[in-house]
């Protein structure tokens, strides 16, 4: 049985609750990634999209509630553990080794994941395949030309896709992409679309996003997040024909299919 | 007096001489660290500076003991006020390392300098005869300079709160320990905010090192040697705090005074297990953030 | 994939992969070192010393420099190792090899449980802890003066010769080769990790820590794990210091030992390996020359120095040539 077919869904959370004081991020949140996903999660500013990554990848504990990865509860599980059960997340304001190569900053995930990044014994050098796989990734999101080059170095749009690649090497059953054309110049966005839209169909991808064409273009899904609640969740035509979506988005352009 | 009591008494007594004269000189580094997130080593300078300069003055134009003393908090104030603008602000937020070496760097120099000026031996401290002796409190007989230094702590530190609590520059400071981002965002001149902060810890570590100068000898290796101290007391209160630093400044003043009374073999050596002990309790100090 | 595409791969890996491989530029500190030991007959002990604290701030290095912990406490190893050293060399075990095995072990259990404690926390609350611990450190040696002889420093540190051949002799001969071995094995095993993935690893920990979490690194267990390596090294090199000098004073321990590995390790270059054999013997053999005759002067030109390098030149001597190469 492959992947996509088993039972149960990618990601999945009941019940999550999580307040800063007075301020609730999550209330009670009932969410399902299904496998193979391509599914949005959108809300206006502070409606605690990116609390909900966090949340998922353990960045942040919640004060109730689960969350489920392939059936098994990783409520308690360390970020790192959880990356080990097949979640992976890029954040919104690039977290990359910024004076390390960008073929580096995907070896390093790579070995990480491998279990090789302990190691003392051999040389990084000598772990062929890891940087022949590395090598491989940045060249499916067309930046291979940049591998050796720090990633500091690089355009911001072409950076964003280092995050990507950093996060795909994880082989992740789950991914987690924060708003991943966040402060790309529009003439590098093309890239960004181009690489999402080229995700591998097995992976349950969540993208939060305020770019509504990017929301469109690529979400079978859409989630709608207000302060801490799911307001609404459904197809895309169903969400854009939604009275309380707009309402939530004033002044906000909707897009009309 | 039992002879127990006199002894706890005592030493909770002088605790309290010696922590007021770490809180003053500590309170401005931890709100520098927590304010700036600058790992000010060379805070301690200024604590020196103002031991030098009251010896100065006293010692050199025989000005009297009060208005030293004001003239130790301001010249260390003053001196600060070019040391935050010209070098410090380059590092606010900036990488560790720089902050430390560079900081290293004004301890070494300022070393160097009171060393030329005045030699490396302790500046001797005249203090005036009317803090001379003992006075009468009642129940028992306590050292007039100890007496002065609990109750220039006590009205300072009341002082220093009001000012914070009741002033919009207070406010500011507060708000701005808080949250910077949200400081700026509601308008405050952070930059101007910083060398104010900056100026005020430093001349409190002035007034500190100024009036604790006859029991933290004012000397070159001041600096070096008293750091840990006032490393230790900003890390047991928290970064940031200013209420902190004072319990932290209790504690260790009364437990230092104590374990060196009681068990003077094992010295300072308890002072820094307890402080381990209260850091894997809390790693963040007492009152600091995470 | 076209031909050009391919040989453009190839090479990227290759370039990429050959890292780790021996350059003939990595033998001249060697040969420096060998040529120097002939050219100043008079100035072995020093030399000894110099490869010594090379050793000392090459450990701090691996903690400071690749894996971003920022300590004012590393003397701690480094004293540690040098006072059980000479502790056994004064009482009777004088075997030189042993005795540094000892070190390396002490100092290693020290910096694991120091590092269980302190490693986590990060920054400035870290910062302040590594200081607490060193200082804990020295006020037991300082009182523990029966053992260590306190003040005056512990006496009668008398060491046997190497494989029971090579007398320590006066002109500090067999102490300049006794040195220059350990140091080449220290380097051995430095280059070693910070060539393996476990080394690339602690770059990653120290560019940006937040993402070493989010691909699922144990962050802890690695820092805590070349936090010991590194106390093990300092040790080392405390315990060759006691067995050359014959003497253990309190200074092995103290704050200005610890800044000064991170002043002569700023000067050579922060994290790229050969920063220490760079700007510890520029450091020492100043010192050597200046430091006595005008030891105000000294300190001031230093802090001026150390000012100058954090405003303009961040990487230190190795960081001015990149610069210049580009």
């Amino acid at each position: 049985m492959s992947d996509l077919e088993k039972p149960g869904a990618a990601l999945e959370t009941q019940g999550l609750c999580l307040s800063f004081g007075a301020l609730a991020v999550a209330s009670d949140i009932d969410f399902r990634l299904e496998r193979g996903a391509r599914h949005a999660l959108i809300g206006p500013n502070g409606a605690g999209k990116t609390s909900f990554v966090n949340l998922a990848t353990g960045v942040l504990s919640p004060s109730a509630g689960t969350i489920r990865v392939d059936g098994a509860d990783i409520t308690r599980l360390s970020q790192a553990a959880r990356v080990k059960r097949g979640l992976a997340r890029t954040f919104q304001i690039n977290a990359l080794f910024r004076r390390l190569d960008v073929l580096e900053n995907v070896t390093l995930a790579i070995a990480e994941r491998d279990g090789v990044a302990g190691g003392l014994w051999r040389a990084a050098g000598r772990h062929r395949r890891i940087i022949d796989e590395a090598y491989s990734l940045l060249e499916t999101l067309g930046i291979e030309e940049d591998a050796l080059r720090p990633v500091s170095a690089l355009a911001y749009g072409r950076q964003r896709l280092v995050e990507i690649a950093v996060a795909l090497a994880l082989s992740p059953k789950v991914l987690l992409l924060d708003e991943p054309a966040a402060g790309v110049p529009s003439g590098e966005s093309g890239l960004i679309i181009g690489a999402i839209e080229r995700l591998p169909a097995d992976i349950a991808v969540l993208i939060i996003e305020h770019d509504m064409d990017l929301v469109f273009r690529f979400a079978k899904t859409i989630t709608v997040l207000v302060q801490g609640r799911i307001l609404v969740e459904g197809p895309p035509a169903q969400i854009a024909a939604d009275e309380r979506v707009r309402e939530v988005y004033l002044g906000d352009r909707v897009h009309r299919p | 007096m039992h002879p127990i009591l006199e002894a706890v008494v005592s030493i909770g007594f002088h605790g309290l001489a010696f922590a007021m004269v770490l809180y003053l000189i500590s309170v401005g580094l931890s709100v520098t660290m927590g304010l700036m997130g600058l790992v000010n080593l060379a805070h301690a300078v200024f604590a020196m500076l103002g031991g030098y300069v009251l010896t100065a003055l006293m010692n050199r134009w025989g000005v009297p003991y009060a208005l030293s003393l004001a003239g130790a908090a301001a010249a260390a104030a003053l001196a600060s006020v070019p040391l935050e603008r010209l070098l410090y602000r380059r590092l606010y937020g900036g990488e560790e390392l720089d902050q430390v070496l560079l900081t290293m760097g004004i301890i070494f120099m300022s070393v160097a300098g009171v060393t030329y000026v005045w030699g490396p031996l302790n500046q001797p401290v005249y203090l005036p005869h009317w803090l001379d002796g003992q006075i009468d409190l009642g129940f028992r007989y306590f050292p007039t300079y100890r007496s002065f230094l609990i109750l220039c702590g006590a009205v300072l530190v009341t002082l220093l709160w009001l000012a914070l609590e009741r002033t919009r520059a207070g406010a500011q400071i507060r708000a701005a320990v808080d949250n910077l981002r949200m400081a700026q965002a509601i308008g405050i001149n952070t930059s101007r905010l910083f060398t104010l902060t900056f100026a005020l810890g430093s001349g409190l570590a002035g007034l500190g090192g100024a009036l604790g100068a006859d029991f933290l000898p004012i000397s070159p290796s001041y600096a070096l040697s008293n750091l840990v101290y006032f490393i230790i007391v900003v890390a047991v209160g928290g970064l940031g705090s200013i209420r902190g630093p004072f319990v932290a400044a209790l504690l260790i003043g009364i437990a230092d005074t104590g374990f060196k009374y009681l068990l003077p073999e094992l010295g300072a050596f308890f002072i820094y297990a307890l402080t381990m002990a209260l850091l894997l309790w809390r790693p963040h100090g007492l009152f600091g953030r995470a | 994939m076209t031909d050009r595409a391919h040989s453009d791969r190839n090479g990227a890996i290759e370039a990429f992969a050959r890292r780790h491989r021996f350059r003939p530029l990595e033998t001249v500190p060697w040969v420096v070192a060998l040529a120097a030991a002939f050219a100043f007959p008079g100035y072995l002990s020093l030399g000894a010393q110099i490869l010594a604290t090379i050793l000392f701030v090459m450990s701090a290095d691996l903690v400071v420099g690749y894996a971003g912990i920022v300590t004012l406490g590393h003397a701690a190893f480094f004293g540690t190792g040098a006072y059980t050293a000479g502790i056994l060399a004064a009482h009777g075990w004088g075997e030189p090899l042993s005795g540094l095995a000892a070190a390396a072990a002490v100092s290693a259990l020290i910096g694991f449980l120091s590092g269980l404690v302190i490693l986590r926390t990060t920054g400035l609350a870290l910062l302040m802890q590594t200081l607490v611990v060193a200082s804990m450190l020295l006020e037991t040696a300082n009182k523990a003066s029966s053992v260590t002889g306190g003040d005056d420093g512990l006496q009668g540190v008398s060491v046997w010769p190497i494989f029971g051949v090579f007398h320590f002799d006066m002109f500090g001969r067999v102490a300049y080769g006794y040195c220059l071995g350990v140091l080449l094995v220290g380097w051995l095993v430095t280059r070693q990790i910070v060539h393996s993935p476990f080394g690339r690893s602690l770059t990653g920990m120290r560019e940006n820590v937040r993402r070493m979490h989010a691909i699922g690194a144990p962050v802890f267990r690695r820092r805590l794990i070349v936090y010991t390596i590194s106390a093990a090294l300092a040790g080392v090199s405390g315990g060759l210091i006691a067995q050359t000098t014959q003497f253990v004073g309190l200074t092995s321990l103290s704050l200005e030992r610890s800044g000064n590995a991170l002043i002569m390790l700023t000067i050579g270059g922060v994290g790229r390996l050969y920063g220490a054999f760079i700007g510890v013997p520029l450091y020492m053999i100043a010192q050597d020359q200046f430091a006595e005759i005008e030891p105000v002067y000294w300190y001031f030109w230093i802090g001026l120095l150390m000012v100058a390098v954090v405003m303009f030149a961040r990487g230190g001597i190795i960081g001015l040539v990149e610069r210049f190469r580009r």
